[in-house]
Order: C-alpha cells, then structure tokens, then sequence
C-alpha cells in the first residue's frame, strides 16, 4: 500500500526552496508597492493609507516629460524596429541558405550578444564626436539607438512565426494569379501578424525599460523615465519615486500579460 | 537547356539581391547605432589618450592595453601591476560566480517543482517567474534597495525579533551586490532549466526507484545529468549579464564598490582614459561572445542529442 503512494517526482526540500524562491522574488516588489500608498514621507515607515504620493508624481513636470519622452520614444524605435525587423525576417526566412544569410543572423542579433554598457560607450564616443560635428543634439540619438537594439527583439518573434508558415497558401494564391503584392497583403501579413504584434511589444518594453544605453547617450535634458529615476535614487527618497515606479510597473506588468494572453490564444 | 539554367541561376541572384535589400533597413540601422560604434572603440583603444579625456587622433599607442594589467611608476619609472584595476576585476568575477552558484541553488529547485506541477498549473507558476523578469531591471534594484537598507524591512524585522539590536549595513557593500543580482538574475536561471526539466522522462526516475536507489541517488545520477544543458544555459544566461552589470552595482554598491560596468563609465568620465576604458570594454565583451557561442554550441547540441 505505501508504495502506491510513493511520489517519484518528489525530493526532499524542494517544495521549500520553491516557496522560499517565489517570496524572493516579491517580497521586494510587494514593499515597493505597498510603500507606494504611505501616507508618511518615508519609505520605511507606515503612516496609513493615501495616493497623495501619486498625485504630486502625477503633478511634478519633471516626471511627466521624462513618461511623455519615454513613450514617444519607445512608439516610434519600437516601430521602425518592427518595420525593419519584418522585413528582415522576410529575407532571412523561407529560403534554402545563401551566401550571407549567417552573417545576416549574427549581425541581427549582436545587439543581444554585447553587454549593454559596452554598446554605451562605443555609442557615446561616437556620438559625441557626431554632435560637435554637425551640432544636432535632439532625439535623434536616442532613437537610432533605441531602434537599433530593439530590432533583434522585434525579429525573434517574427522570424518564429515566418519559420512556422510554410509555402503552400502563397503558391495557392499566385496559382490564383495574385500578384506579388496582393499575395503579401491578403495572405503572408494576416497569418504574420501575431508575430509582427508580439515583436512589436516586446520592442516597446525593451525600449521603455532601457536604462544603461539611454544614461549615456541622451543630450542635457533628455530624461527618460528610468534615468529620471536613477538620478533621483541619488538624492533623499520619498514614497514619490515608489508610486512612479508601481505605475511603470502596472504598465509592464499590463504589456506583458497582453502579450502571454495573444501568443497563447495562437497556441 | 543552358539558357533554362542560365534563367533559373538569373532567378535566383534576383531572389538573393530582393533579399539584401529587404534586410539593408535593418542591418544598416544596427551597422550604424551598434555594430559601427564597436569597431571605432575598438580603434580608440589603440591611441593615445588625451589630455583631458577623448583620445589623440591618429596617434597611434599600445598604454591603453598596456595599463590594462600593468602601471608605471610616474617617479622612477617602474613597472608593477595594476592593482586598482585587478581588484576591480576580481570583484567583477567573484561576484558573478557567486551569484551564478546562488542562482543555481535557489533556481534548480524552483524549477524542478513547477515542471513537477499537474500540466495544467505549471503555466500560472512559470507566469509567476515571468512578471519580475519583465519588470524594470531599475525598479527592481530599487525594490531591492528598500529591503536591504538600513531602515528597511529586512533589518526591521530582524531588530523586532531581537536577533539584532543595531541595523547590519548591508547597502554600499558587495553583498548588497550581490544580493541585488541574485533577485533580478533568478528568472534567467529558472526558464532554462524548467525547459530542460520540462521534457524530463521520469519513467527513467522510476527506473531508478525500481532499483532501489535512494532519492539523493536518483537527483545526482539520473536527473541532474538529464538537464545537464539546462544547467549549463541558466549559468551561462546569468554569468554574462552580471560580468557586465552597471546599474546594480551603481545603485546597491556605491561609489567605492565598482565592477566592471562602473570602472568603464569612470574611465570615460572623471578617470580620462579613454584608451583605457576601450580597452577593458572590449575585453569584457571578448569574455562575454566567448561564453554566449558556447551557450549556443551547448543549446544545439543538447537539442540535437539527450547525452550532450
């Protein structure tokens, strides 16, 4: 009888370390939150209850230039990633290999293989010297960069859905005398747009959440969110930078629920 | 007959041409803000440096890979090593093994016990795992922060139950590193291993049992060589991206606690060694490619064959 109820899938301990793990993991996420809604002015005490912290984030001009910036950005890089990124899956996929496709995939994805602050740097000698040279110091640099880094993001996931297309609709459409263009619009961008949505996504939050490379490449006063707020970790923390950061991460955690929501309903 | 081959060779060069200019968008946008910069770094490191930061151009110069390692002695001109720098080096690494070691530790488990869930739950637990990872790397640092400081949950705590009767500074130390790291690294450890874990046959865990091996036999024999390859892309996925951790040691270790991120910015900023900081930025990123190839000779194999 005991043997029936021997569990083979068991080890001793690991159901604790599990349960230790996923406290670990938001416990420190739950304080932030909570601190969020103090009515004090400290982030170690409790004074009750308030938004207050919410409303004076939601009235400091400083934070809503750098949200209005961070989105801006993160809209138009995350879209000509996704433009770029589309038509790069189209070339690198459905082909018997040519010459040039490896390298074509390694340079797609390097920005995934060098650390961040490396790439920081090498952008911001770069671009410094671009700007004493033509004296243009807007958005431009940070959106070459942000577009540049969100590009391989945006092409795993279309390259995934291409790579599961196979030929035959297209072939049935051009035997149907669909020209080129018709075929792509009507049957290869409609089965591709889950992947195209996905990518697009995951481009936007990368972007949004972008810290290392923004720091070092954005001009004065070009201020993202997140370098809003590693700038302010410096000074004397209020419950102000709590209530910032539980709005960012709501739109995160929003995002992100879209996006497990979408690609499961393909699956 | 050859002009049929010549059509269908022309056919395909035209198909090859179509395809690099449906990809030039991309690789030129990727060229021009990544790629490009790199190698103009990578030219950087081998001019002499200037006066006041920037680099002399076209003044060709080995002291930036040189002070790598070495120093001179401004008065007598000696040679000795560069401590400075070695240590900075040394923290770099040891703290990324330990948080690799840590990691593995609290991850193994975690992933084992949600690929041992009923099929039907275990994507609500991975969910869990997902969230933090695509939470904001600042806002979790900064979570972190307000646990560890010293008016902070952690050291509340610990003084309500008497276990200490001053706050432990954990803040400003290497531990608060890697403290830090561990918490925002975890999900990287556990999704690979639960990918291995998840394919995982325990008809071979039962054979185990049937003769009679004993639990901590069946994990060490029989288990762990199965996800081997899980193990090695959850280590490699959070080995690199703590060797080149910026914002964590910035915000958890302070000014004096550097790693190898932060002695890069001080070396563009108040440190004026550009050649210098091109130097060791392109060694970290050696390091780095180095270990992501063999994640990726190690992920293919391990696809293609269970043994590795």
């Amino acid at each position: 009888m005991k043997a029936r109820h021997f569990d083979i899938s068991a080890q001793p301990g690991f159901a604790t370390v599990a349960m230790l793990t996923f406290v670990l993991l938001y416990l420190p996420i739950v304080t932030l939150v909570v601190y969020a809604f103090n009515a004090g002015n400290s982030i170690a005490l409790w004074e009750g209850f308030s938004l207050r912290w919410f409303i004076s984030a939601a009235q400091n001009e400083r934070v809503q230039e750098a949200s209005i910036r961070s989105l801006v950005v993160a809209a138009i890089a995350a879209t000509i990633a996704t433009l770029a990124a589309t038509m790069a899956a189209l070339a690198t996929t459905r082909t018997r290999p040519y010459r040039g496709l490896t390298f074509k995939y390694a340079f797609i994805n390097q920005p995934l293989m060098v650390p961040e602050i490396v790439t920081a740097v090498a952008l911001l000698i770069v671009f410094s010297r671009i700007k004493v040279w033509t004296g243009y110091s807007g958005i431009g640099y940070l959106l070459a960069a942000h577009t540049a880094f969100c590009i391989p993001f945006a092409y795993l996931p279309i390259r995934a859905r291409l790579e599961g297309m196979d030929l035959t609709l297209e072939r049935a459409a051009a035997d149907l005398y669909a020209r080129p263009w018709m075929t792509f619009r009507r049957v290869t961008l409609p089965l591709l747009r889950p992947g195209i949505i996905a990518g697009f996504m995951l481009a936007f939050v990368i972007s949004l959440d972008d810290v290392v490379i923004t720091e070092f490449v954005k001009s004065a006063g070009q201020e993202t969110l997140p370098t809003y707020m590693l700038g302010q970790l410096r000074r004397v923390v209020t419950p102000e930078i709590n209530a910032i950061a539980t709005a960012f991460l709501a739109l995160s955690v929003a995002i992100v629920t879209i996006f497990f929501f979408v690609n499961r309903k393909k699956a | 007959m050859a002009s049929a081959q010549e059509a269908a060779e022309a056919a395909a060069r035209s198909d090859v041409r179509n395809r690099w200019l449906l990809s030039a968008p991309a690789l030129l946008i990727i060229f021009f803000a990544a790629v490009g910069p790199l190698f103009i770094m990578l030219a950087y490191s081998f001019m002499a440096k200037g006066d006041y930061g920037d680099v002399k151009f076209g003044q060709f110069s080995l002291d930036g890979w040189f002070s790598v390692l070495f120093e001179r002695d401004i008065f007598d001109d000696t040679l000795s090593l560069a401590d400075a720098n070695l240590s900075v080096f040394w923290r770099s690494l040891k703290l990324s093994v330990m948080t690799t070691a840590v990691t593995l530790f609290l991850g193994f488990p975690t992933a084992y016990f949600i690929a041992t869930r009923p099929p039907e739950k275990r994507e609500t637990w991975l969910f869990l795992i997902t969230i933090p990872f695509w939470t904001n790397l600042l806002i979790r640092t900064f979570a972190m922060q307000e646990v560890i400081r010293n008016e902070g949950i952690l050291n509340s705590v610990l003084l309500a139950l008497g276990v200490i009767d001053r706050p432990i500074q954990i803040m400003f130390t290497d531990t608060a590193i890697l403290f830090g790291m561990v918490y925002v690294y975890l999900p990287l450890m556990v999704l690979p291993l639960y990918a291995a874990m998840d394919k995982l046959d325990f008809r071979l865990v039962e054979a185990g049992y049937d003769l009679y091996a004993t639990r901590f036999r069946v994990l060490w024999r029989i288990i762990i060589p199965l996800v081997k390859p899980g193990i090695i892309a959850g280590s490699i996925l959070v080995f690199v991206p703590s060797l080149g951790a910026y914002v964590i040691p910035r915000v958890l270790g302070g000014g004096k606690n550097m790693m190898l991120g932060n002695y890069i910015e001080l070396q563009f900023g108040q440190g004026r060694n550009w050649p210098l900081g091109a130097a060791i930025s392109i060694t970290l990123m050696a390091v780095v490619m180095v270990a992501l190839l063999f994640y990726v000779r190690s992920a293919t194999r391990g696809e293609a064959g269970r043994e590795g």
